[in-house]
């Protein structure tokens, strides 16, 4: 376990706060302005920041991620590169903040397992969540960023059965991801009514905290979330709000969602 | 014979890459899979249909002319062109059409290249009374207008898909992402033996008729197996299909035929078992093409049935272990394999299979006189007449290719 993740959520949860673990896609419009993009993210008040690297088959992703990573690859991202010109600059500005590497499993399979996690680690990343990566295949690269210091941050869908969803939780690492709706990364209007108790069966069974994604995008639906649970993730709002209007309106929708999660 | 090692396992491809949501609708798959296979009403449905609707067995030619020709082993070819709709991607829908009425899903959602897996879902479909939607790339849209009127004929939906390379694998990606939000009460049928467990073991499963028909059909032609069976390769569908039932046949030579697009140096082709690497696409480990960086590369095909960018995990596996050789064939062998069956046998093949014809000749000198050479004729090229006039107009009679 990397440590850093549990403190961020105990220091939000010390101010009375929710945690927001902000995404944005690393290299979009390019890569040292996405550092711009990352930066803004944690002055804004997020929490955990999650690095996006883009992958040309992103089928976990709706249009606007998917944008993202198109723009990402033009501009020559790459997992390699993230790690080099992205992280450590991030990681420089803002010590405190703990990032996630999100991305899909063929490009840490790409790099290699052991080689990623170790390099990962050593520039001060301190998890990875892989949306392609259900329980079953992944032991052995759990086993691998175990021994590496680096937590595989495991999800939870709307369709997960209870037992299956408990069985998720009590051996997550990191914090646990509720996919809030059964669909694509996205912005939604409405978010399922049963989401409440869903997030609640999993924080129950949880020794590390649970967060809802994926639809997040204002801070009345995070306010709402944030009885219960421990921090909401705001991912496609804040891409399109860097993409159209800059670092600065990101900064500004992630503290008005961190407004939101004030309790 | 076996090549499952574990469930859903061929050696180190297959398994079942997807987001945590799809993973218990695959569960559900794969336990109606198998409580329907328990079934033996279910394996008479799927048999009666074949016979009425389908129209199987389809039969098993001797390709003389070729024989002759080529001064290698006898040719004979499995025909599956004669299947309804003109393909044996007929074989799969009709099962899983059949599988999703079973597990009373009320819609149906697949992908499709060039038009020909769309077409055959869309069959199904309007067969059983099932809404279809067909998520297609927009430019294969472009190029596939007869097939996209054909899916739009029989009652489907057809979605232009305008992300990535706009092509089968963005369909593909596209018809992911719509049953994530839509699992519960929707079918995705996957066109081929690709996809997460347990999509690769269903499509085999279904597709192995023709290779069952081979058997039985070698036996009373000429009164053994084949010596070698050769079948083009894309996903995969056809290959395994009539390549697995000789799994455990030592003395049958099985081969696949991959797209070699403008040369295998060119960087533009579909050849994943012969120049891939191993890595996730569309659910399951297997070959593809990618870069160092782990970005799936573009493939490119003439046949749009061959131009994907990865491969079947237990072709993968069967190439990988010796056990299946692999070949490729250029889109000009291909076109000129296309003039040369139409012109010496009477069939125009779709230009996937003409891949397979087109290292038909070598295979036939290697093999020798008196030996028993089938040639899967996975399709016929009726489909693929406006992409071959465009190149220009046929030989002239006489200049056999």
């Amino acid at each position: 376990m990397s440590g850093e993740i549990a403190k961020a959520f105990a220091r939000a949860k010390a101010r009375g706060e929710g945690a927001l673990v902000a995404y944005a896609m690393a290299g979009d419009p390019d890569l040292a302005r996405s550092v711009e993009v990352f930066t803004a993210l944690v002055e804004g008040g997020a929490d955990i920041v999650e690095v996006g690297v883009a992958f040309s088959d992103p089928i976990a992703d709706g249009p606007v991620i998917q944008g993202a990573s198109e723009r990402a690859l033009k501009a020559g991202s790459t997992l390699k590169r993230v790690l080099e010109e992205v992280v450590p600059e991030v990681r420089r500005r803002c010590p405190e903040t703990p990032l996630v590497i999100m991305t899909y499993v063929n490009v840490i399979m790409a790099m290699g397992e052991e080689r990623f996690a170790k390099l990962a680690r050593e520039r001060g990343v301190s998890g990875a969540i892989l949306p392609d990566l259900p329980p079953e295949e992944s032991g052995a690269l759990r086993a691998t960023f175990d021994a590496a210091g680096v937590d595989l941050i495991p999800l939870c869908a709307p369709t997960t059965p209870r037992a299956r969803a408990e069985a998720i939780a009590k051996d997550a690492r990191g914090f646990v991801y509720c996919v809030s709706v059964a669909g694509v990364t996205g912005m939604r209007a409405e978010l399922p009514p049963d989401l409440s108790q869903r997030l609640d069966l999993v924080r129950n069974a949880s020794p590390v905290p649970v967060v809802a994604g994926f639809g997040i995008s204002s801070a009345e639906q995070a306010r709402t979330l944030s009885a219960h649970a421990d921090g909401v993730v705001v991912g496609s709002a804040i891409v399109r709000a860097a993409h159209a209007d800059g670092p600065q309106a990101a900064k500004a929708l992630c503290a008005e969602i961190k407004r939101g999660l004030k309790r | 014979m076996n090549t499952e090692t574990a469930a859903g396992r061929f050696g180190r491809f297959g398994g079942r890459y997807v987001p945590e949501t799809l993973v218990p609708a695959l569960m559900e798959l794969e336990e109606a899979y198998a409580a329907a296979r328990a079934d033996p009403t279910f394996d008479e449905e799927v048999a009666r249909v074949l016979r009425e609707f389908v129209g199987r067995p389809t039969t098993l030619t001797p390709a003389r002319r070729l024989t002759e020709s080529w001064g290698g082993a006898h040719v004979w070819l499995k025909r599956e062109d004669l299947a309804h709709t003109g393909a044996h991607k007929i074989n799969n829908t009709v099962g899983q059409v059949l599988l999703a009425k079973r597990m009373g899903k009320q819609r149906i959602i697949a992908e499709t290249g060039a038009g020909q897996h769309g077409v055959a879902t869309a069959t199904a479909c309007a067969l059983f009374g099932l809404p279809c939607e067909v998520y297609m790339g927009a430019l294969d849209v472009e190029r596939q207008a007869l097939n996209v009127f054909r899916m739009r004929a029989l009652g489907a939906v057809v979605r232009p898909v305008e992300s990535g390379s706009r092509t089968l694998k963005d369909a593909m990606n596209e018809a992911m992402r719509t049953w994530v939000s839509q699992v519960s009460d929707t079918h995705y049928v996957i066109g081929s033996a690709a996809g997460p467990h347990p999509y690769p073991t269903v499509v085999r499963d279904f597709q192995a008729i023709i290779g069952k028909e081979l058997r039985t059909q070698a036996q009373a032609a000429f009164g053994k197996l084949p010596d070698a069976i050769v079948a083009c390769v894309g996903g995969g569908s056809n290959a395994i299909g009539v390549l697995h039932p000789f799994i455990g046949d030592a003395s049958v030579r099985l081969i696949g035929v991959e797209a070699g697009g403008h040369g295998l140096d060119s960087g533009q082709h579909g050849a994943s078992l012969t120049l891939g690497s191993e890595g996730v696409l569309h659910g399951s480990r297997s070959l593809v093409l990618q870069d160092g960086d782990g970005q799936i590369q573009e493939a490119h095909s003439i046949s749009a049935g061959l131009d994907y960018p990865g491969v079947g995990p237990e072709l993968a596996h069967l190439a990988k272990t010796g056990r299946m050789e692999v070949r490729t064939a250029t889109d000009d062998e291909a076109l000129a394999a296309f003039y040369e069956v139409a012109r010496m046998e009477g069939i125009l093949p779709a230009l996937e299979t003409s891949h397979a014809f087109a290292r038909g000749k070598e295979l036939a000198r290697e093999l020798g006189v008196g030996k028993y050479l089938v040639i899967n004729c996975s399709g016929r090229g009726d489909k693929d007449v406006a992409t071959i006039s465009a190149r220009g107009v046929p030989p002239a009679v006489g200049v056999k290719a």
